[in-house]
């Protein structure tokens, strides 16, 4: 790494830590029903509006189980909204292109994957995908996903904090007033902020050029910044354009690279600091911050490490061995950028990509499917990587307690069989849908036929289909040919496992601890803050982390490793 | 399901209203903004000749091919540069196939700029971007390139790497992401000293 790589690593690290007390502040204000903003004055009319179109009455708390019912509810409400958008993309307007309807698994796929937060895609954005399918059609979800995830977060934190209670709050307050006072407000600002260094947001048809050899080239035009301010802080991904954050439009300059990557983690960085203020322990709040950071970095600097050592099979070829290994990446970026992007984009659920993932190196691509498969905690996706880590917490918890051999309690709960049951369910459902559907794709023909690379190459890329999907990332090994009824079908399947297998059980464990009194800490009370409890959550993460996935890991990125080493080639 | 089916309705009107709201109302504002103020950068960053022909955007690549002209990155974009078909290669580290095209691209670099067998050839120049559309050479790669090009346009080695100087972008605010040289605009400021 170049003394300026590691500048930018500071100051990225820097203004991370800077805005995660304001941000969780107004996350405080915003996830309570009577919470006050500065926006108010303008938006408090529209979301009481909005309360009596919805017919529903912002003062009524919910049950675990109703809060459930009504996301679950919303979220079929969504994918059918998508579905019938995409199915019906020929007839609808704002089509300049004159783009087909896509076909019933393509389109099952992709509302799915939206309405899930994953915004995996099997189509490339210009090719397929008309203006009002992209400014409505995924757009809406972009917004929604990321209300919903915040929402079962802040469900989760309200259980933690209360006791001897039914209620977790409101499904309809928290997505309304997510939408309303965090998300539209911030994207407003950073979309025109995105104009301001390249971006396109325009309707107009794509653009005929005559380029300086005489040759034609059709450029790809569309509302771009509107949709990618929110596709960034709302950790969804989805790229407007096939090549996503690598195409120079969706993402201009390395300034513009910079605030992205600061989007992507801003919301979810915030909502630990709201943890340790709704449970009145802000060091806990820090203490999670801290586990999730440690192991952020140290997936930084393996992937840039091996990026920047590049490929050793090419230097033998003649490619200047200091340049690292620029396949698949951008030169404005160059290695560290490409690197901290593709580390923090699968730490966090967002599945944005400023380079290509199927052309890092062999360890270079391990770190950001290892990081997808450690559950997306660090950081994670909006709200999603809270509930992720939580279940981390509370194993942590349990593990300690049984060490010492004393009731495990959590914040003055007693954490019992019911709940180390649900904690447990949410972490092998997610384990059996990445091994079970990678390892059907092995030794099916569907599957070996829509690999791009072949040896172990091809494994990577299987099992990072189903890692992404079920993680609800949506980056890709993109060499994938993923568009055919088998894969879309079955990775629609594993997106819809990875959401709401996850989202119920947590949900059970809200109601759980909400309705538990309180006890108050003892001298046997394993403290939830400081260094040692930190490192204890680290280990946990990794064991389970490990325990699962190294296998499977050892026969795909690390094998490839020693084979690369060796000069070997498929 | 009971339970659900009595939460339909709310489930609707919300998508319906904030649909409206985000899908409507939001990326009006943002585009009624930004063509007012940015409105060149919101239409793409289009660069139009004197004859009013629009010759291509000043943040995507184009291909080129003649000695006269500096080359840009190989570009996995459909044919190579198509800008309604963004994409990279996807190849991996032990790719047969990629192999074998960037040792032919190698050989190709090479000859076309005078290099002997045992120069290290940038990467950047023998390798496909992420994006198939990528604007930049590394400023190493353009300075490799300068003596054909000077060569094939008889112009002085020393007033081509002006013209290097001129089209190169720094890091934004002295340390973010890498240098680079625009190929398209150096290439344009080419044609016009002509």
């Amino acid at each position: 790494m170049h003394s300026t790589d590691w500048l930018q690593f500071a100051l990225y690290l820097g203004l991370l830590t800077l805005i995660t007390k304001p941000m969780g502040l107004y996350l405080m204000q915003v996830l309570d029903a009577e919470g006050r903003t500065w926006f108010d004055p303008v938006l408090k009319p529209f979301e009481k509006l909005t309360y009596k179109l919805l017919g529903v009455d912002p003062k009524r708390e919910q049950s675990w189980l109703q809060y459930t019912f009504a996301m679950l509810a919303f979220s079929l409400v969504g994918v059918v909204f998508t579905y019938a958008i995409l199915r019906l993309q020929d007839v609808l307007p704002l089509n300049p292109q004159g783009l087909p309807a896509l076909s019933h698994h393509l389109a099952f796929n992709t509302a799915v994957s939206f309405t899930t937060n994953t915004n995996w895609q099997s189509y490339g954005g210009e090719s397929t995908m008309s203006y009002f399918s992209q400014m409505v059609g995924l757009t809406f979800h972009n917004f929604v996903s990321a209300a919903v995830g915040i929402g079962i977060a802040a469900a989760l934190v309200r259980g933690i904090a209360r006791s001897s209670v039914k209620t977790v709050g409101s499904f309809w307050v928290d997505l309304v007033r997510v939408t309303y006072y965090l998300l539209l407000p911030v994207c407003l600002v950073f979309a025109i902020f995105l104009v301001s260094q390249g971006m396109i947001q325009n309707f107009d048809g794509y653009t005929k050029v005559k380029t300086l050899e005489g040759a034609e080239q059709v450029i790809a035009q569309g509302p771009m910044a509107s949709q990618v301010a929110i596709k960034m802080l709302g950790t969804n991904g989805g790229g407007f354009m096939n090549a996503n954050a690598a195409h120079p439009f969706e993402n201009p300059t390395p300034l513009s690279n910079f605030i992205q990557m600061l989007s992507i983690f801003a919301i979810g960085s915030g909502l630990t600091y709201y943890l340790g203020r709704m449970v009145k322990n802000q060091a806990h709040g820090w203490a999670v911050w801290a586990a999730m950071m440690v192991l952020f970095v140290g997936g930084v600097l393996v992937c840039a490490h091996s990026e920047a050592a590049g490929n050793p099979i090419h230097q033998q070829l003649g490619i200047a061995a200091e340049d690292g290994n620029m396949e698949g990446k951008e030169v404005r970026f160059g290695i560290f950028n490409s690197a901290l992007f593709a580390t923090i984009t699968t730490a966090a659920s967002c599945g944005a990509v400023n380079s290509m993932h199927d052309s890092f190196t062999a360890i270079g691509g391990l770190v950001p499917l290892f990081m997808i498969e450690l559950g997306e905690v660090v950081i994670g996706g909006v709200g999603a990587g809270l509930y992720g880590m939580l279940v981390f917490v509370i194993l942590a918890v349990f593990i300690a307690g049984l060490m010492v051999g004393r009731t495990p309690e959590y914040l003055g709960k007693k954490i019992q069989a019911k709940e180390v049951k649900l904690c447990m369910l949410t972490l092998l459902v997610l384990t059996l849908s990445i091994l079970g559907f990678t390892a059907w794709a092995c030794v099916s023909d569907w599957g070996v036929a829509g690999l791009n690379n072949s040896g172990p190459h091809g494994l990577s890329e299987m099992l990072y289909a189903y890692s992404s999907a079920t993680g609800n990332n949506g980056s890709a090994f993109a060499g994938l040919t993923a568009n055919t009824p088998w894969y879309n079908t079955t990775l629609g399947i594993a997106m819809l496992i990875g959401r709401f297998l996850m989202i119920v059980p947590i949900m059970a464990l809200a109601g759980s601890l909400a309705g538990k009194q309180a006890v108050p800490p003892s001298a046997g009370t394993f403290p939830v803050n400081g260094a040692t409890f930190t490192v204890l959550l680290i280990g946990t993460v990794l064991l389970i982390g490990a325990l699962n996935f190294l296998p499977a890991l050892a026969l795909g990125p690390i094998v490839e490793h020693f084979l690369t080493t060796q000069g070997r080639l498929f | 399901m009971k339970a659900i089916v009595s939460e339909l309705r709310p489930a609707i009107s919300a998508t319906l209203v904030l649909a409206v709201v985000t899908c409507g109302v939001y990326p009006l504002v943002v585009t009624g903004i930004s063509q007012a103020a940015f409105g060149d950068k919101a239409r793409g960053s289009l660069i139009t000749d004197k004859d009013g022909v629009v010759r291509g955007s000043a943040l995507l690549g184009q291909n080129f091919t003649g000695a006269q002209y500096f080359h840009p990155r190989p570009s996995a974009a459909s044919s190579g540069y198509d800008a309604a078909s963004s994409g990279g290669s996807n190849l991996g580290p032990t790719s047969q196939k990629l192999n074998d095209v960037i040792k032919e691209r190698i050989a190709v670099y090479r000859s076309a700029n005078g290099l002997a067998e045992d120069v290290p050839v940038p990467a950047d120049a023998v390798t496909a971007s992420g994006s198939g559309l990528d604007s930049h050479i590394s400023i190493k790669n353009a300075e490799l390139q300068a003596v054909r090009v000077a060569k094939a346009r008889g112009m002085s080695v020393e007033r081509v790497k002006e013209l290097i100087a001129a089209s190169t972008r720094w890091p934004d605010l002295g340390i973010l992401g890498d240098a680079g040289v625009n190929v398209l605009k150096l290439n344009l400021s080419l044609d016009d000293w002509k």
